[in-house]
């Protein structure tokens, strides 16, 4: 099954709304629900950073029998340096972004720590691609 | 323990999501770090918190919180408080700090 949803860059009342929609594909599909959290939390994460970061950008998701494909891809400012984004704490969220409580810089991290994989390419001034896996057999 | 037994234990306003009354509570988390409560909150837990915009009901009803505390008479913005009807998730309110509160919730969820 693949479903498909655009962000909107810079509108934070839909920010969660795609994430939403997945959860209930997911819990209609008696997907168990440790792996449904797992996987919101690591969605979530990757919607708002289209919406905090980035212009526009579209989430692609399949779901497999054994597991789930997730893939961001925004046209956007992009990351110069993944290495140093991935760490927690780094943040380049702007002052009126940050005092809405986003902007932690704990966001990558936890996709890092909610996906079985994690890969992010980006070309800066183009925009960045987040594809992430998680497996439901376990095979963590 | 509800969020109902919350509310008149700890006389806490109503703003919205009276559907979830209901809900049980497990636990509670404090933060105004939205990404924090993403990756730590548990469901079930009542999240207490300064930051009234929509965002924090989507957040809530994602992590499947039981209900969420606004400090210090902070009022929910609009939209924030029709999500909180929407996804069934109460929407409640405090004068206190959000150390005090959180402290009286600690003594109440251990008490049982
Ligand atoms: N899609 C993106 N486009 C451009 N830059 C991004 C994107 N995603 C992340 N970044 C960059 O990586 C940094 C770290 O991202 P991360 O999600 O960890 O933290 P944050 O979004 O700043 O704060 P938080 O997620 O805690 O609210 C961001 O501040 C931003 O500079
Ligand atoms: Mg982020």
């Amino acid at each position: 099954m693949k479903f498909k949803y655009e962000i909107e860059g810079g509108n934070f009342s839909k920010a969660g709304n795609a994430s939403s929609e997945v959860k209930k594909i997911l819990k209609q599909l008696n997907v168990p629900p440790p792996i449904i959290k797992r996987l919101v939390v690591a969605l979530y994460e990757g919607e708002v950073n289209v919406v905090a970061h980035a212009w526009n950008g579209c989430i692609y998701v399949e779901i497999e029998p054994e597991r789930i494909d997730v893939k961001i891809e925004d046209k956007g400012p992009g990351i110069p340096d993944i290495e140093q984004a991935m760490q927690e704490g780094f943040s380049t969220a702007s002052q009126a972004v940050r005092e809405m409580g986003f902007g932690a810089g704990m966001g990558l991290p936890n996709m890092k720590k909610n996906a079985d994989q994690l890969n992010i390419s980006s070309k800066v001034g183009k925009g960045t691609i987040v594809e992430l896996v998680i497996f439901l057999n376990g095979k963590r | 323990m509800t969020v109902n037994d919350i509310v008149h234990k700890l006389g806490l306003t109503v703003f919205g999501g009276e559907k979830g009354l209901d809900r049980e509570i497990t636990g509670g988390y404090v933060s105004d770090l939205l990404s924090d409560v993403m990756g730590n909150a548990s469901e079930g837990d009542v999240w207490i918190t300064l930051q009234t915009h929509k965002n924090v009901m989507a957040v809530a009803s994602l992590k499947e919180v039981a209900a969420v505390i606004l400090v210090k008479g902070l009022k929910p913005d609009d939209d924030t408080l029709a999500q909180s009807n929407e996804e069934g998730i109460p929407l409640l309110g405090t004068e206190l700090e959000a150390f005090d509160v959180a402290g009286k919730l600690y003594a109440l969820i251990k008490s049982k």
